[in-house]
């Protein structure tokens, strides 16, 4: 009995030592100490930007006052531990909460000074405009060539199968996935590596040409080297496209982005140039975050 | 002491062990029982129903010398086809069977001889006649549908060392032995249970006009259900808003799959024959029907194909702009599309073997002719095989069990084309 009284008694003492030190590590203030943004949330020549945007599911809040622009040609990283609210923030730049019954999003969104939440709005054309790829690869269950060409059939962008298999072509291309696959065109997209599935649905959306491209975590679910070749695409997409990208990788952060936003709690703490943030990072959270002091 | 108390814990694991792995053989052997009772009935059911059943698809036929004169016919014109058509077919077979056994006096005897052919098999001679005018006022050689209570007989002799004991005395059964040891009898496969309607006399009736009847039935049943229970499925559930209206349907539409079918067809009565004063005993109507009874079914088991249908999907159809519309069209209902085919057959093998409501409705009536569409009276196998379990003849007993192995036989296939369904559409993701 005493042996295992006095096991006990050091696993107890072990937490707590661990439980302090991590309060003295991070010095944490609570969600309500935190005011405002530091850094530089706006740009001149923004294609989106979000003003005061609060988000609710059902009676809790997720998102608190958030502002924050993307601009044009810009690959914005937002960065953050799970649950701060970055993928929810992201979702709601293509309306894809709509989706969820007790969400509400309050603010003002715009696309090109464009208020996306506007009643009189259709989602399909917004959705045409602002493309999302997702965490896990979700290729349709159909051959490659109709995973690409579904988009643009459905928005009628062509009725010839010659300027068809020219999109398909240019988007595959463009989603450096064309030489592994022109030969099997036909075949399955399910039927892909993860790498591959990803990169097909990064094809798919580009097929309709967005403005702007949003991506939750696209290689969460993707080995090192398939993120590479990701992360080597997002760099050419952004000659082309706005990129709005989640990530859970502060290195793919500082890889791929121009800007990093950085969630904590539902707040937006900070929002520099990618290099500033990862060197020189201006708030203590921003900073405890990306030594890895907790997340 | 650290080391015995870790000795008196290995000990008590040991010891717990044994008893638990015990508990764990018993539970094993409850299941195994379960299913080993479960199978014990299910052979002793079809050990039942073939054995008593499968001599219903032989029917003994008796050899005669007919002569088909004109005068015993009593036909004048032989172009005339009323003449043909009203002849006295059943003289010429009773002649021909007078003159088979020549020594049988009195009107009894006599009456008793006639039966030994299906009263019935005036009508084969006449089809005969009617294909082929030239052999009247020859001999023919015809084999006739013997009576269904000397078919009975017939049958059991060929089994050795019972005792007969249904209706044919000794001296028919005398009868029956010279044809037969003569070669006069034979037994074919029964294709008159294959395309005959119900009859009185149990050698003349088949299961044509059930099978029939449960088809154009079926089809009113599948044409209304399936595009109803899978709309009603898909607004549920990726329309209908999630509040106390909805629930209150939901909860509906599950106490209604265990409404008991009669209830259907009580409604049945009252709304459709009732109300909108249609016929009785029509496929349609049972359709309808057998239709209220199958919706719930359907409903509940598309809402469940509807919702595997994996969220992944759903964005990626909304998040390349895709409408709801597109995204139920293209993705959702044809992923959902081997989930709600099978709940559709597994729904109509169910309507296919129900009986009640189509009794409330008329379809229990006696119907000879074979139905030729949804709007002709009929009956279904499953109140086929009702009627006939009713019957006192001994004859319909076989046939009764041959009905049942016929239903049976459907109900496989059609869960068999369920499973088949739902491997052939069934697509990975």
């Amino acid at each position: 009995m005493e042996a295992t009284a006095s096991v006990d008694n050091a696993a107890q003492a072990e937490e707590n030592k661990l439980k302090t030190m991590k309060e003295e590590v991070i010095a944490q203030p609570s969600v309500d100490d935190i005011q405002g943004t530091v850094g530089t949330p706006f740009v001149e020549n923004a294609k989106m930007s979000m003003r005061n945007v609060n988000v609710y599911y059902a009676e809790k809040q997720a998102i608190f006052n958030v502002g924050l622009d993307i601009g044009k040609n810009e690959v914005v990283a937002m960065i953050g531990p799970s649950g701060c609210g970055k993928s929810t923030f992201l979702r709601c730049m293509n309306r894809m909460n709509d989706t969820i019954d007790i969400c509400k999003v309050e603010g003002s969104l715009t696309l090109e000074g464009q208020d996306i939440y506007d009643p009189k709005l259709d989602v399909v054309p917004l959705r045409a405009r602002v493309g999302m790829v997702f965490q896990k690869p979700n290729p349709f269950p159909k051959s490659i060539y109709d995973n690409v060409a579904y988009g643009p059939r459905i928005h009628g962008l062509t009725n010839r199968k010659a300027e068809l298999d020219e999109i398909v072509e240019t988007s595959l291309r463009k989603a450096s996935l064309w030489d592994e696959v022109k030969d099997r065109l036909h075949a399955p997209g399910t039927g892909l590596s993860g790498g591959q599935q990803q990169r097909l649905c990064i094809a798919r959306t580009i097929a309709v040409s967005p403005e702007v491209i949003l991506m939750d975590e696209p290689c969460s679910a993707l080995d090192p080297i398939a993120t590479a070749k990701i992360e080597e695409l997002i760099a050419e997409l952004s000659e082309n496209f706005t990129i709005a990208i989640v990530t859970h990788s502060m290195q793919q952060a500082a890889r791929v982005s121009n800007r990093t936003a950085y969630f904590h709690l539902g707040k937006l703490i900070e929002v520099n140039d990618t290099e500033k943030v990862f060197t020189n990072p201006e708030h203590e959270l921003t900073e405890a975050y990306i030594t890895g002091r907790f997340g | 002491m650290n080391s015995t108390e870790k000795m008196n814990t290995i000990d008590l694991v040991n010891k717990n062990l044994a008893k638990r792995y015990r508990a764990e053989k018993r539970f094993k052997a409850y299941g195994i029982a379960s299913i080993g009772f479960g199978l014990i009935c299910l052979v002793f059911l079809f050990t039942d129903i073939i054995g008593k059943g499968y001599t219903a698809f032989v029917q003994s036929y008796i050899q005669l010398e007919v002569n088909l004169d004109a005068d015993t016919l009593d036909i004048s014109d032989p172009n005339d086809p009323n003449q043909i058509a009203g002849a006295n077919y059943i003289g010429v077979v009773k002649k021909a069977l007078r003159e088979r056994f020549p020594d049988v006096s009195g009107r009894r005897d006599k009456r008793k001889l006639y039966r030994l052919v299906s009263n019935g098999s005036g009508f084969d001679l006449r089809k005969m006649l009617e294909a082929d005018p030239s052999i009247l006022n020859t001999k023919q050689t015809v084999w006739l549908i013997a009576d269904d209570d000397i078919d009975t007989y017939i049958k059991s002799a060929a089994k050795d060392g019972k005792v007969f004991t249904g209706r044919v005395d000794e001296q028919a059964q005398g009868w029956v032995k010279s044809l037969m040891d003569n070669d006069e009898v034979e037994t074919r496969f029964n294709t008159v249970f294959f395309t005959n309607g119900d009859s009185r006399e149990p050698e003349q009736a088949g299961i044509r006009g059930a099978i029939m009847g449960s088809l154009f039935t079926m089809f009113v049943t599948l044409i209304l259900s399936f595009p109803i229970g899978v709309a009603a499925a898909v607004y549920l559930e990726e329309y209908a808003p999630k509040n106390k209206w909805t629930d209150l349907i939901e909860v509906n539409i599950n106490n209604l799959a265990a409404v008991p079918s009669i209830i259907f067809g009580l409604l049945g009565v009252a709304i459709f024959i009732g109300m909108f004063g249609m016929q009785r005993s029509l496929p349609l109507v049972g359709g309808m029907v057998l239709t209220l009874m199958t919706l719930p079914t359907i409903i509940i088991s598309s809402r469940a194909a509807i919702k595997a249908v994996p969220p992944s999907i759903r964005e990626a159809a909304l998040g390349i702009g895709a409408s709801k519309m597109q995204m139920i069209l293209h993705h959702v209902l044809p992923l959902a599309m081997p989930g709600m085919l099978t709940g559709a057959i597994i729904g109509l093998a169910q309507a296919l073997g129900e009986t009640a409501p189509l009794l409330m409705i008329g379809m229990v009536a006696f119907i000879v002719d074979i139905p030729g569409g949804v709007a002709d009276p009929a009956t279904v196998l499953p109140v086929q095989i009702f009627l006939w379990s009713d019957s006192p003849e001994r004859a319909f007993v076989e046939r009764t069990s041959a009905a049942i192995m016929v239903l049976l036989g459907f109900l496989i296939i059609m869960n068999a084309l369920a499973v088949w369904l739902r491997k052939r559409l069934e697509r990975r993701w």
